[in-house]
Order: C-alpha cells, then sequence, then structure tokens
C-alpha cells in the first residue's frame, strides 16, 4: 500500500541546475565580502591624504605599503610619521569600532528577533556613556586608568543589557516596546550625563566632551592595542555563534527543538556585545545607527545567514564609520565634524524607513 | 515484552505553574520502535502541549519522559535533538530567510561551526524526497502555506531524528500532498526504523496511516489502542459531540462525519 515516492532531479554525484545554482550564489556572497576590505583600503588611502600635510594619494599608499613590503614600496621620513603615526591610528580605530558596532547590531537583531535592535537604539550606548562620565566625574570604578572607564562601561552596558533580556522574556513584548525601552534609556542616560557636567570640573568637562559626540579623537597605536584586542575577541565570539543565531531568528520553540538553547545564547550575545559597546564608547563616546545600518546593509547584499552577514557587517559598519569620518573630516575642512553626528545624519533616516517599512518585510 | 522507544508516565502540565488548571492530565503513552502513534482530540484538548512536552520544550509539573528509558530532563538539549525532530504547528517567521538555509538549520544538532559537502548533500537529497527541490532558493516567507509544511518536514528529516514529533502536518496541504507526505513519514519509519508521534485532525488520515491512536479531550487520554478499537462511533460521538457512520474501509475504519449531536448544540 506504500506508494513509491516521487524522485525528481539527480542522484548523488551529479549536480542538478539548481544546486549549481546554488553554490554560485554562495561563491558570489563570498566574493561580495572579500570586496569589502577592498573597499576599506581604498577608503583608508584616501582618508590617509587628508589632513595639514600635504599627500597625494600615491604618497598615502606608499607610506603605508612601505613598511609591509619595504623592497617594492619607497617613502619619506615625514610621509611615514605623517600615515603611520598620526592618521592611520585614527583609520584602524575606525574601521575596528565600526566592525564592533556592525557585528553587534546584527547578533542583537538576531538574538532579539528585532530588526529596529542595535547597540544606540536599545540604549546600551548610552547606558556605557552614563558608565563612562561617572568614571571620570567619581573617580569610581574596579580597574586602573584606561581600564577603569572601560569596565564602569561595561557594568552600565551589561545593566541595560539586562533590562532588555528582562523584557525580551516578557511574552507580548514587541519589537517596538523593546525600542521604545531603549529610547527611554537613551534619555535618562543623557539627562544623567547632562547633570553631570554641572558638577564636574573643567578638566573634567573637556574630558567628557572630548568623546561625548563621538569622535575618534587622537589615539596612539599603544593606547588603540588593548581596545582592538577586546573587539576582536568579542567579534570572535559572536562569530562562533552564528548557527545558533541563524536558528534563533525562527523562534524561540523551533531553536530549543534543534538544540540551541536559546537563553543562553542571548546572555552570551548581549555580554560579549556589551564587551565590545563598552570598549568603543569608552574610547570614542556613543555613535549611533552604524549597528543598525550596517547589518540592514548586509542583510540586503549578502542575505540571513549569519555566517556570511556577521562578518559582512562588520566590515560594512567599518566601511561606513570610516567613510562617515573621511567625510566629516573634508566637507569643513580644516574644522573636523564630530562622526557620531555624521552617522546620526544617515542613520536617522534610514531608521524612520525601517519602521515604516517593516510591517510588510517581517513577520 | 513488548519494546518501547519513547514513554510518558503520568505527565501533568499547566501552563500557569501549579496553579492553573491542568492542560495535560496524567498523560500515559507509549510508542514503540518504528511505529506510528496518531493523537487526535478536538481544539484545545492538549495535542500541541503534549509533544511540546515531550521534546523538552515547555516542562511537565509532574511525570516523565523516558527515551530509551532514559529520563529527558537529564538529558542536554543537543542530545534531545539529534535524537527528537519536531514540527511545529504554528509557523513563526523570522527575517527572510532561504528555504535551503532553513533546511539547513535541522542539521545544526550534528555540526559545530561549519557545515560541509555532506550536509548539503543530505539537504538535496530530503529536498528532492520532499519533492521540493526547485523552491530550495526561493525565500521561504514566500512560499504558500503548504509549501512552508513541506520545508518544515524536511528540516525535521534533515536533522535524522529517531523519534519525530509532528504537529498537524498535513493541515495546509492538498488531498494529494497530504497523502504524499503521509507515504514519506510512512517510508521513514519503515524503511529507517524512525518512530513518529503525528497531531492531526483528519481522522480517515490519522485511521489509515496510524499504528496506534490515543484520542485526548481536556487534556485527558479518553481512549488508546488500535484504530478500529479508538475510533468508533461512540467515541467520535462522545469527545467530539459528532454523529459519524463508521465503515470498513481495507482495515482501517473509514470516518463518515454526518452532523452535529442536535442536543449538544441547542442551549437553552
Ligand atoms: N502558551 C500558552 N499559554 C497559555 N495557555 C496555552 C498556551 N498554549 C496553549 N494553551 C492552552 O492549552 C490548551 C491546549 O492547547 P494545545 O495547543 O495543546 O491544544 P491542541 O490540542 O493542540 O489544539 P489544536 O487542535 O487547536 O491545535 C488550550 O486550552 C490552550 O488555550
Ligand atoms: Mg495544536
Amino acid at each position: 500500500m506504500a506508494k513509491t515516492i516521487r524522485r525528481r532531479g539527480t542522484r548523488t554525484g551529479k549536480k542538478s541546475a539548481i544546486q549549481e545554482e546554488h553554490s554560485k550564489r554562495i561563491g558570489m556572497k563570498i566574493i561580495l565580502i572579500l570586496t569589502l576590505p577592498v573597499l576599506i583600503f581604498i577608503i583608508t588611502g584616501i582618508s590617509a591624504t587628508l589632513g595639514s600635510a600635504d599627500l597625494l594619494i600615491w604618497d598615502a599608499y606608499s607610506a603605508i605599503l612601505h613598511r609591509i613590503f619595504p623592497e617594492y614600496f619607497y617613502t619619506t621620513w615625514l610621509s611615514d610619521i605623517c600615515v603611520w603615526h598620526l592618521r592611520l591610528p585614527r583609520i584602524a580605530w575606525a574601521i575596528t569600532a565600526g566592525f564592533g558596532l556592525g557585528i553587534a547590531g546584527a547578533a542583537m537583531q538576531a538574538i532579539l528577533r528585532n530588526p529596529l535592535a542595535s547597540p544606540f537604539t536599545l540604549g546600551i550606548s548610552s547606558g556605557a556613556a552614563f558608565g563612562v562620565s561617572l568614571a571620570i566625574v567619581l573617580n569610581l570604578g574596579f580597574f586602573g586608568g584606561m581600564w577603569l572607564i572601560v569596565g564602569n562601561a561595561f557594568i552600565f552596558a551589561m545593566l541595560c543589557s539586562g533590562l532588555i533580556l528582562g523584557l525580551a522574556s516578557i511574552r507580548g513584548a514587541t519589537s517596538e516596546i523593546m525600542i521604545l525601552c531603549g529610547i527611554a534609556m537613551n534619555y535618562i542616560f543623557g539627562a544623567a550625563s547632562s547633570l553631570f557636567q554641572y558638577f564636574a570640573s573643567d578638566q573634567e568637562l573637556r574630558g567628557m566632551s572630548f568623546w561625548g559626540m563621538g569622535d575618534l579623537g587622537a589615539f596612539s597605536w599603544e593606547e588603540l592595542r588593548p581596545v582592538i584586542v577586546l573587539i576582536a575577541i568579542g567579534s570572535f565570539v559572536l562569530m562562533r555563534k552564528a548557527w545558533d543565531l541563524n536558528v534563533m531568528t525562527v523562534g524561540d520553540e523551533t531553536a530549543k527543538s534543534l538544540g540551541v538553547d536559546s537563553g543562553r545564547i542571548r546572555l552570551i550575545v548581549m555580554t560579549a556585545s556589551s564587551l565590545l559597546i563598552a570598549g568603543i564608547v569608552a574610547f570614542t563616546g556613543i555613535i549611533g545607527f552604524i549597528g543598525l545600518v550596517g547589518p540592514h546593509m548586509a542583510r540586503m547584499i549578502i542575505g540571513a545567514d549569519h555566517r556570511f552577514l556577521l562578518p559582512a557587517s562588520g566590515l560594512l559598519g567599518g566601511v561606513i564609520l570610516l567613510g562617515a569620518d573621511t567625510v566629516g573630516r573634508t566637507i569643513l575642512a580644516p574644522i573636523i565634524l564630530p562622526v557620531g553626528s555624521m552617522t546620526s545624519m544617515l542613520g536617522v533616516p534610514f531608521f524612520l524607513y525601517l519602521i515604516l517599512k517593516r510591517r510588510r518585510e517581517y513577520w | 515484552m513488548v519494546m518501547i522507544k519513547l514513554e510518558t508516565i503520568d505527565i501533568v502540565f499547566s501552563y500557569d505553574g501549579h496553579s492553573g488548571p491542568p492542560i495535560l492530565d496524567d498523560v500515559s503513552i507509549q510508542l514503540a520502535p518504528s511505529r506510528i502513534l496518531g493523537i487526535v482530540g478536538p481544539n484545545g484538548s492538549g495535542k500541541s502541549t503534549l509533544l511540546k512536552c515531550i521534546d523538552r520544550i515547555i516542562k511537565p509539573n509532574h511525570g516523565s519522559v523516558l527515551l530509551d528509558r532514559r529520563e529527558i530532563m537529564k538529558m542536554g538539549r543537543m542530545e534531545i535533538a539529534k535524537k527528537i525532530g519536531y514540527v511545529q504547528q504554528t509557523i513563526s517567521r523570522g527575517f527572510p530567510t532561504s528555504v535551503f538555509d532553513t533546511v539547513l538549520m535541522g542539521r545544526r544538532p550534528h555540526l559545530n561551526w561549519r557545515s560541509d559537502e555532506e550536509d548539503d548533500e543530505k539537504i538535496w537529497e530530503v529536498l528532492r524526497l520532499l519533492d521540493i527541490e526547485d523552491l530550495a532558493l526561493k525565500y521561504f516567507g514566500e512560499l504558500s502555506g503548504g509549501q512552508q509544511q513541506k520545508v518544515l518536514i524536511a528540516r525535521a528529516l534533515a536533522q535524522e531524528a529517531e523519534v519525530i514529533l509532528l504537529d498537524e502536518p498535513t493541515s495546509n496541504l492538498d488531498i494529494l500532498r497530504q497523502f504524499e507526505v503521509m507515504d514519506i513519514i510512512r517510508d521513514l519509519v519503515n524503511k529507517k526504523l524512525v518512530s513518529a508521534i503525528i497531531a492531526i485532525h483528519d481522522l480517515n488520515l490519522a485511521s489509515r496511516y496510524s499504528d496506534k491512536i490515543i484520542m485526548m479531550k481536556r487534556g485527558k487520554i479518553v481512549s488508546a489502542g488500535e484504530p478500529s478499537y479508538v475510533l468508533t462511533a461512540d467515541n467520535i460521538a462522545s469527545v467530539y459531540g459528532v454523529e459519524a457512520v463508521i465503515r470498513k474501509q481495507s482495515e482501517a475504519p473509514y470516518i463518515i462525519p454526518i452532523g452535529p449531536i442536535k442536543t449538544t448544540i441547542r442551549k437553552g
């Protein structure tokens, strides 16, 4: 009585047309991801020419490449100092911070199943920024020096993450409620941070406003090294969870039946993201919308498979932040516009567009 | 002694912790290897809840679930996922994902970080088996309800579990595809020694494809056994309030519903 099952297509060994197409698309995705570093390299060259000392783009590239392939590229002492000591640290930091924000945004969107989620829209960046203000004003914290600030930022980022996780566990808490909560958080911490400015001494005030608007600042390689390592570790942790993130986008019950403990993954992702955000915010203040725009653009190009989406979101975040910084340094040169306000100008219209469009696209 | 693949012992469950009314009330079932167990019962009788308890998606207040005589509460989630597959009744949507990637999720319990050629090949086999290979690159959200249902079944098959729980797997399928899907499940059970529990509304499909049936009402098992023992006019009348005629059709009973029993619909 059991009927024979209709089989179509080819037997194993030979690939069907649709299989070929599938392999082709995977190849495309990899190529697309690989073009992003190229794009970053191009913007890096452009960005490295900007500044008080006049450099041509070729001088900038030679200076960069001289240290990597000294036999093939020549440079002057002046360009070398100018590029490697003054400009490249800022560029490297823009790429790293953008990468961290992008990858954290993509991971948070997946675990919360919320396309509007990002470090900024959920209020986590504001929490971290508050932690920084607190550390500066009260000299509070558990670690010394810069780590005091990063550590404090992390504590408050985690506090916000905890609140978001709590919200996520309540039935009927929609994406919008989460974002409203994030906006509330932005207000509370924003108000608290500006309260501090009344009590802060002049010196502290300068310290606060220096990163308050999201400025990439002028750090040295030595200052940047630890935070770059921190972001690399956080990103690695997130990347390892790519499979689980894929599964979690279809719902907790299905995730459970596929062996993924969604509660645990949420905690891991939020902790790793908070760490990334704390590091970034402690060094540059709040940079909004990179974590929202990066992942969405990546999803449009690459699709929703997090094995590709996470690196693509990070790289696009790097492209956007570096691009925004480059533009911010050009349009009113020699005045440097804070990169945070540049990304907001890009991000706010995009955010509104997402809110309007979202209903149809997702659940 | 009969071999038992999976059994539940006196499961009690209520959604509001221990205080609420029990949704499952002392439910005990037994599933032999390589058998299909059908679960029938009116809406809200607890079929889906029972399947979720078996897969430990929710935790029963009382009682236990044994898989190969091992308490499921003591197993890791990944270990359970390797052995039990589950096709949900309601479809939740997330970010747009392709059919191939959706089915690939079923390999998650067997993977660490990467998938390899072999996993991919398994996905293609399953897609071909369900005759949905041509949908592989479409977005899941773009498919019709029936096509989506097939994709979710494909995902459970890709999981290569020993026990498959299916919650209304045929509710969105046309009559031909209902047979096709049930035949695939039957084939799998016969050839790969998988066991299946299927919650299903269509009494005739249940009758035709199940080795055993349990009939539930308000969280209790009303009747359990061979289809011809469970699907009687009396049981259907008392559980569903529907008058039905039973015909014998090549061993399995064939149910022809006549209409609601008059006294139950006339109020006051
Ligand atoms: N998440 C939930 N929270 C609270 N009550 C629930 C929940 N899910 C189901 N219930 C209740 O539990 C009871 C059993 O539901 P269940 O989904 O198990 O029924 P079912 O037999 O699968 O019904 P159907 O045939 O409609 O699928 C119903 O009364 C339902 O209202
Ligand atoms: Mg149900």
